[in-house]
């Protein structure tokens, strides 16, 4: 019975007008992206492994350091115990960009958008409840991964030279720079899931749609590493979304960065609006 | 009772089509999805443009105390006689060799000092305190060279700060003579012998029985003619590499050795008499035209000879002599990585191309057809792979051999001091890099075959390659033993084929693959991930033939 609710009730929603209606409306866009995302049957599993690698690679590479004795101490290390917990962001990123990908692209793969698209006509509309899906999904994941990881990070730093003996203080969420670099790793999930999203609404198919975005993650820092002439490094660098988004996560030498970490965050948050603008003009002006 | 005969069909059965005729198939399809062509257009066309990242002038800023900063133009390494990229500075005392001849000394003791920034906090303008002791490579010892150029060719005895008694030729030769370091207890006797080019080396603890540690043709030390020989210093800088993050340095400065000789004999020369001294490079760091010394107008780590009596003398000298190693601390050559930089994006294209060739079928349903039509799936993926791999390896093959040379081009004309990359090295890295792609592209298409999914296939495949790749040379996260085995055995190990320079055991340096170092040889780290596509393949082939498709 409640299944047929929705379906029974749109008619007269859709004929309605005024502010209720239009709520009224986007719930129930709401409600379908949602069960459509949830029973999807790689779902959970995407989003678990979400969770669990981000975590996991955190704490694998927590537990692979090691400080040359004598240079233990911060300046010696060089470390950031913060970046070092976060460390499984690198893979995390692109379980999140899946989901992205996943809740877009799955449509288009099975002609399912053209259904979609006749059961809600205003095409902004769609994108924008599939964003919110990503926005909840991605972001209970990138929850449940980050403070995995710092739990990790915790746990297994201290043992590996990162101790409170060779002047380093605990991960706490009670520090302020480590609050900041592990609320805005949650963020920065999320903003590339949602980007993901922008893109694949774009490009329109899912295989093109990852490797773009796992172009745009991953080609920037490849180059800059590399390039020569150290100011066009530097701008590249302020450009890139995992960069950005890295220096956002960074509690050690913080001035010495190109972007301060909010500004970094503001540079991730502009790709994920570009994205999903763009891929809200693509679908509000092209044919399904 | 009627006996049922089952239906035969009059048509005469026909034998599967041929590996030829499957090959033909796979490239039909390849050829005519737009998709496709548009991908290989992309792998070659896109690591073009990335060469113009490599289009970046080289200078370096010099500001001494209370000086405005001014920029000089990039000092490039001089060329030894195999045409390399070569350091030599050293301070040589020295007399001519018109012919054939030898040298004979007493080392009795090496000492040093050197600059160590991280262990001395100083204030602006005013002289670090030097902290006494030798590098693990500081020399001392006999040399015969062809002249005191830069560059020019020559071969040595030499006692060193941690690795013994040392043959050196030509600045990559390398050869161990006695072990253990010397003291006025324990001196090292040292013997050169010239015959024409062909240099020999002795090593003794008495001056009475002597070994020959090795005898070498030393190319461009001419056959007949006037040569130098004499004694030398030279101290490469003092560095720390900790290995907590990397390889990274962890403080460097730079450092001068002291050798004290006795019993010094030339055979052949002029006369005892005329010994000049001679500083060979700037000491410490290359020479930059128009520039100041790196060490200022008297510095405390210029080389400097003393003679205490006909025989006993004392050398001074600072800087490294060998071959110039990118990313040492007294490297000079540029890194090339970014004249390669474009084939990553060229990797991306190649690996949706591999898994959308074998997924894009099961999604159209299209794999049914093909596999109707060639009942043995093992040559189906035979075929798939072969043509994949084919026309990828072509692609990659015009990308790179276009991009490395003019990458290289565009560095250089920017100022970008690179070292000579010899023709057979830079063919390696071309086809080697070519290689690369054509099989990363034939494990993303077994993966696809596995998966039956061209998202999860790409994804994987991209994650497998390039999470290592930017843990090891960009996060900076992990210690140098962990890097090391993950480019043992991961498919980044395959980044080998770029290496564009060999790492030398005679000079200290974090030979990392951020520097264009790594643990494997070219072609064997290439062999890894063919490997990981073997097996790929092999499990794809088992699923393709137990799985309904």
């Amino acid at each position: 019975v409640s299944a047929m609710a929705p379906a029974a009730a749109s008619p007269a929603t859709s004929a309605a007008s005024g502010p209720a209606a239009s709520t009224a409306r986007m719930l129930l866009a709401l409600h379908a992206e949602w069960t459509k995302f949830r029973t999807l049957p790689g779902t959970f599993w995407l989003l678990a492994a979400t969770a669990v690698l981000t975590c996991a690679l955190g704490g694998a590479v927590s537990a692979a350091f090691r400080c040359t004795p004598g240079y233990c101490s911060p300046a010696g290390t060089g470390a950031d115990p913060a970046k070092l917990a976060l460390s499984g962001l690198y893979l995390g990123q692109v379980l999140a960009a899946c989901v992205g990908v996943l809740v877009v692209g799955g449509e288009y793969g099975s002609g399912m958008i053209r259904v979609t698209l006749a059961a809600v006509p205003r095409r902004l509309q769609v994108l924008a409840a599939k964003s919110c899906v990503v926005l909840a999904a991605a972001g209970a994941a990138a929850l449940l991964g980050v403070a995995g990881s710092l739990v990790a990070g915790r746990l297994l730093l201290p043992g590996r030279g990162l101790s409170a003996a060779n002047g380093y203080v605990p991960l706490s969420l009670g520090n302020g720079t480590d609050l900041r670099a592990f609320s805005c790793a949650v963020l920065y999930l999320v903003l590339i899931a949602l980007m993901s999203a922008g893109i694949t609404a774009a490009v329109r198919n899912s295989g093109a749609a990852i490797g773009i975005v796992l172009g745009l993650l991953f080609l920037f820092p490849i180059v800059t590493a590399v390039i020569p002439d150290h100011t066009l490094a530097r701008h590249l660098n302020q450009a890139s979304p995992m960069m950005a988004g890295s220096y956002a996560q960074a509690t050690v030498g913080v001035a010495g960065l190109p972007l301060t970490p909010w500004q970094g965050m503001g540079v991730v948050a502009l790709w994920a609006a570009g994205a999903l603008v763009l891929g809200g003009l693509v679908l509000r002006l092209r044919d399904a | 009772m009627t006996v049922l005969t089952p239906y035969r069909s009059a048509v005469a059965p026909t034998r599967p089509p041929g590996f030829w005729s499957l090959l033909l198939a796979e490239w039909t399809k390849l050829r005519t999805v737009r998709g496709f062509l548009i991908a290989l257009l992309l792998t070659v066309l896109l690591p073009v443009g990335f060469t113009l990242l490599g289009r970046s002038q080289c200078s370096i800023g010099s500001a001494a105390p209370g000086q405005p900063s001014q920029t000089f133009a990039c000092p490039a390494a001089p060329v030894g006689p195999d045409g390399e990229g070569v350091d030599d500075n050293l301070y040589f005392v020295h007399q001519a060799l018109p012919a054939n001849g030898s040298i004979t000394a007493e080392v009795t003791g090496l000492t040093g000092k050197y600059n160590s920034p991280a262990g001395n906090r100083v204030r602006v303008g005013q002289q670090a305190p030097l902290a006494p002791g030798t590098q693990a490579w500081s020399k001392a010892g006999i040399m015969i060279k062809a002249s005191t150029k830069q560059g020019s060719a020559y071969a040595a005895m030499l006692v060193t700060g941690a690795n013994g008694t040392r043959m050196q030729w030509d600045y990559t030769g390398d050869k161990a003579g006695l072990g253990g370091n010397v003291s006025a207890s324990s001196p090292r006797w040292l013997r050169l012998v010239r015959s024409g080019s062909t240099v020999t080396g002795y090593d003794s603890l008495n001056g009475v029985t002597w070994t020959e540690v090795g005898s070498y043709q030393v190319h461009g030390l001419p056959a007949s003619g006037t040569v130098q020989v004499g004694l030398f210093a030279a101290s490469p800088s003092h560095t720390t590499i900790t290995n907590s993050i990397g390889s990274s340095v962890g403080s460097q400065g730079p450092a001068l050795a002291t050798g004290a000789f006795t019993n010094v004999a030339a055979s052949g020369t002029s006369g005892a008499a005329s010994w000049t001294g001679t500083e060979i490079g700037s000491g410490t760091g290359p020479a930059i035209p128009g520039g100041p010394s790196p060490n200022g107008p008297a510095s405390v780590f210029d080389g400097s000879y003393q003679q205490a009596g006909p025989a006993a003398f004392t050398v001074s000298g600072s800087g490294e002599v060998g071959p110039d190693v990118p990313g040492a601390p007294d490297g000079i050559g540029a890194s090339v990585q970014v004249a390669l930089s474009g084939m990553f994006v060229a990797l991306i294209v190649v690996i949706i191309l591999g898994a959308l060739f074998v997924a894009a079928e099961y999604r159209r349903g299209m794999i049914r057809v093909t596999l109707a039509a060639a009942p043995s799936r093992w040559k189906v993926l035979a075929a798939k792979s072969a043509v994949l791999g084919a026309v990828t390896f072509v692609a990659g093959l015009v990308a790179v051999g276009v991009t490395l040379p003019l990458g290289l081009r565009m560095l250089r004309s920017g100022g970008n001091p690179i070292d000579a990359i010899s023709a057979l090295t830079e063919i390696r890295m071309v086809v080697g890099t070519a290689l690369l792609l054509a099989v990363a592209a034939v494990l993303a298409l077994a993966i696809g075959a596995m998966t039956r999914r061209s998202m999860l296939a790409i994804v994987t495949v991209i994650v497998f390659i390039f999470i290592p790749y930017i843990l090891v040379n960009v996060a900076n996260l992990l210690p140098g033993v962990t890097q090391d085995w993950l480019l043992r055995v991961l498919p980044v190990a395959a980044f080998s084929v770029q290496q564009p320079y060999p790492a030398y055991h005679q000079v200290a340096a974090p030979y990392t693959a951020s520097n264009g170092y790594y643990p494997l040889a070219p072609w064997a780290g290439l062999g890894v991930l063919a490997l990981w596509a073997v097996v790929a393949l092999v499990a794809a082939g088992w699923l393709l033939r137990r799985r309904d498709a």
